[in-house]
């Protein structure tokens, strides 16, 4: 059903809407960094051989090009405003400043912990069952209230997040213990979740797959194991999968979320 | 305006001739002596941070046991490993938990014990009372006192490995609420920094009094050299920036010992019940409090080794700097700048995004000074007389991987690349450029410079060239892997990388870097040998060796107790080179004309 992304050499593969923007922006600043660089490497080795200490040759005491010495400055200064007022804040201010409308959008909440992401979809009903610190247990880790009715239709996984391409999924992000961060190297994208916060991310993904979920934190000493997976689908699959949770959810009675597969690779 | 008081030569010294072994070499309060004690204490520091990378280095070549893995036959250095750590690194694989102990440790001592004092406090000390012509730093016995103090704190920091729980383990920066559920190991890292930090409160404000008030006659600061310049920009930073980190540190310990909840929010779950004293705090605020330091802390390790690239640059082109003037405005205005962009190391921390527009344009800004610096040192080659000897090598090496450090700094400080980049091998790539190959690849210059003002020899040029080698190529092998592997979307921080199968091609890279460490280790021996071989049998010095300008080179090697035997006088700039008409092609500051 999914195709696990292979990551080869070169940057991995992009998948969201805003990636490729993000991948041609750093080909541009790498481009212009290794010509200041190779620029000023020519002149330093010219200077190292033209200007070595030979028999009879005298150094000169009179400087000449004071003025010059702030062209490169100026050129720097140029490109740099250049940069922030064509892609840093208006770039930033899309992905980071903006959510998608809702309405047009999948929300999840993502409930991070030592070391695993929870994930909590809302259900048929749009609504998101309460929950309550008071409530998390080991059988309960997010502490969801199954007396609220919006909770029944809730669905939950840990370390799998399903989303459907075509439109966008906006994360709202809590911790429960320590700070932690959701980063997919293929969204090009990520974000502290912070405890007594809520943080946001969105994406919209474009290419289906299964990509990896890292935690870009320190968080512990399971940090490194801290992974996870996100299954992009197509929609119509992806409203299939989430029938087949419901159903599952009914057959048992059980608040309990399906069994996460954790893909550990050892 | 400062010239005249407060210095009237060494024969007013506030106090004698110490005598005896213990009072003239551990106990002095000789700037020199100071200084030489806080040269070879952090070369110490910088060792012990170095063997710890390595032990990290071995885990992440080889992260985890292959098929063919064998317990009964682990070869020498597994079976090193497994003996000198079987609890920590069994079969030679490290415990997630010591991993995190020795990354947390390694960039504490690397930087706070090793690099600053190394920059600030060993070189600072021994040559800017020297080459402003003063017979010792403003308050001798506060300069011994901060030595002693960050002796005991680098010992505390060091001794957190023997308690309960072993080291600190929440990174270098210790986020809260990780660094607050920590171990007591957190504690003792907590104690040791404030002790650290008290340690450097103090010398900042000798610096600055001793650079403000005890020049030499006629010594302006118009002529004072780019060293003690950049001396001086750092001590302000210091003096500025660390009681910002001292105050929270405090609040950490607090957090710590005393049940209170700074940095802990409301309904935070540890050990599956709610935190007994959870409630009202932010991790945000450490994160603030931390980079308000540690974004200045960056220049305190970089100025001092542009400084002294400088000096040597001027020394061995036989010419004057280029754009002196330019170069100590960029100085001070990186200096000022560097309070207005710590929070690009947080784009993604949480805090509220529209704030990272703000930090971008400041972070962009103070690159621009950066830029002139390098420019006007670059452009001080041109029409020079270059000997290649080992500090200018050094110093020359300095120019493009300080060069490339800067340059990745562009696509970190802007927000959008920083999505990708953030938290990721290319960070860890990008600073180690700055104060490797960058600052530290400068401070062995300076070694190399001084050591024959402060010892009456000098080292084998050799040796110093094979060192020099050595340390240059093996640490690209290092360093530009990192970026490469930052990339492609490898994290930080991880024990296992091979646990996340985005990083698998990646992974050989650090194959490398391992072997291009251990390299880079055996390319110091050749130091070290030098360092006390030529204690004895180094070429005599004399007074001045290099045929340089400065007020250093004014006093005989090594300087007898009070420097100089009259105060001298200072006619002119700092870098009078090939003056045409003058009898050699330097001209002393104090030689009258």
């Amino acid at each position: 059903m999914n195709e696990e992304w292979g990551y080869q050499w070169g940057l991995p593969p992009a998948a969201s809407s805003y990636a490729s923007d993000i991948d041609w922006l750093m080909g541009l600043l790498h481009a212009v960094m290794i010509f200041i660089f190779a620029a000023w490497g020519i002149f330093f080795v010219y200077c190292l051989f033209r200007y070595r200490a030979r028999d009879g040759q005298t150094a000169t005491y009179h400087q000449s090009g004071e003025s010059a010495s702030f062209v490169p400055d100026g050129l720097v200064l140029a490109f740099e405003v250049w940069l922030i007022l064509a892609f840093g804040i208006p770039l930033w201010a899309m992905i980071k400043q903006q959510t998608p409308p809702e309405k047009e959008s999948l929300t999840i909440h993502l409930i991070a912990q030592q070391f695993a992401w929870n994930f909590q979809y809302p259900g048929p009903d749009g609504k998101f069952g309460r929950r309550d610190v008071a409530l998390v247990s080991a059988e309960n880790s997010i502490g969801l209230d199954s007396d609220d009715p919006a909770s029944k239709d809730d669905i939950l996984t840990i370390n799998n997040l399903y989303v459907p391409t075509g439109k966008p999924t906006i994360l709202r992000m809590t911790s429960k213990d320590v700070i932690h961060n959701f980063q997919v190297t293929n969204f090009r994208n990520k974000q502290d979740i912070v405890p007594g916060l809520e943080t946001t991310l969105w994406f919209e993904p474009t290419l289906e797959g299964k990509f990896e979920i890292g935690c870009a934190q320190l968080c512990g000493l399971g940090h490194t194991k801290m992974i996870g997976n996100v299954f992009v689908q197509p929609p119509a699959e992806f409203d299939a999968w989430q029938q087949q949770q419901l159903a599952e959810k009914t057959g048992t009675a059980d608040a309990r979320p399906v069994t996460p597969s954790t893909d550990s690779r050892s | 305006m400062t010239d005249a008081h407060g210095h009237a030569g060494a024969h007013a010294h506030g106090h004698g001739e110490p005598q005896g072994f213990i009072w003239k070499y551990v106990f002095s309060v000789d700037h020199k002596v100071i200084g030489i004690q806080y040269l070879i204490t952090s070369f110490l520091f910088l060792l012990v941070g170095f063997a710890m990378m390595l032990l990290m280095r071995w885990q992440l070549a080889i992260p985890t046991p292959g098929d063919d893995f064998d317990p009964e036959k682990l070869g020498m250095m597994r079976g090193l490993l497994n003996w000198l750590f079987p609890e920590s690194m069994p079969f030679g694989f490290m415990d997630p938990v010591f991993y995190n102990q020795l990354g947390a440790m390694h960039g504490t001592i690397m930087i706070f014990l090793g690099i600053v004092p190394l920059g600030v406090a060993a070189f600072g000390n021994f040559v800017m009372p020297l080459q402003i012509g003063a017979p010792d730093m403003a308050f001798p016995r506060l300069n011994m006192m901060s030595y002693w103090i960050y002796l005991v704190g680098g010992i505390v920091l060091l001794s957190s490995f023997l308690a309960p729980g072993g080291a600190p383990q929440s990174g270098w920066t210790s986020y809260a609420p990780l660094s607050i559920v920590a171990p007591p190991g957190q504690t003792f890292w907590l104690v040791g920094m404030l002790i650290v930090i008290t340690s450097s409160l103090f010398g900042a404000i000798n610096f600055i009094v001793t650079t403000l008030n005890m020049r030499a006659k006629g010594l302006t600061l118009g002529r004072l050299p780019v060293f003690c310049w950049a001396q001086l920009v750092t001590a302000v930073l210091l003096l500025l920036a660390f009681p910002v980190l001292e105050a929270g540190a405090i609040l950490q310990l607090l957090d710590r010992v005393a049940d209170t909840s700074f940095y802990i929010p409301k309904d935070m779950i540890y050990g599956a019940t709610v935190f007994p004293r959870a409630g009202g705090g932010s991790p945000i605020l450490w994160q603030h409090l931390f980079w308000f330091l540690a974004h200045p802390e960056v220049y305190v390790l970089l100025l001092p080794a542009m400084g002294i690239v400088a000096e040597i640059i001027a020394t061995n082109t036989r010419k004057p700097l280029f754009g002196y003037k330019e170069m100590v405005g960029s100085l001070i205005v990186i200096g000022v700048l560097s309070f207005v962009v710590w929070a690009h190391h947080m784009f993604l921390s949480g805090m509220r995004t529209s704030l990272a527009t703000l930090f971008v344009t400041t972070t962009m800004t103070i690159s621009i000074p950066s830029v002139a610096v390098l420019t006007c040192l670059l452009l001080s080659l041109r029409g020079g007389m270059i000997r290649f000897n080992t500090p200018m090598l050094f110093a020359l090496a300095f120019l493009p991987m300080f060069g490339i450090g800067g340059l990745t700094g562009l696509p970190l400080g802007f927000a959008p690349t920083d999505l990708h980049l953030h938290d990721t091998y290319y960070v860890i790539g990008h600073f180690h450029y700055v104060v490797a190959p960058g600052s530290l690849v400068a401070l062995l210059g300076g070694t190399y410079y001084w050591y024959p003002k402060m010892f009456g020899r000098l080292m084998n040029e050799r040796l110093g060239k094979i060192h020099f080698w050595m340390t240059v190529i093996p640490m690209n092998f290092v360093f530009f892997p990192m970026l490469i592997q930052g990339m492609f979307g490898m994290q930080r921080r991880l024990a296992t990388p091979t646990e996340q199968w985005h990083n698998l091609p990646v992974q050989g890279w650090s194959m490398m870097i391992g072997i291009a460490a251990a390299v880079l280790f055996v390319g110091q021996l050749p130091f070290l040998w030098n360092f006390f071989w030529s204690l004895k049998h180094g070429e005599i010095a004399g007074e001045n060796p290099w045929n340089a300008t400065t007020l250093e080179w004014a006093c005989p090697s090594p300087p007898p107790h009070g420097n100089f035997a009259k105060e001298p006088e200072v006619f002119r700039g700092p870098y009078e080179y090939s003056v045409p008409g003058h009898k050699t092609d330097y001209w002393p500051q104090d030689e009258a004309a």
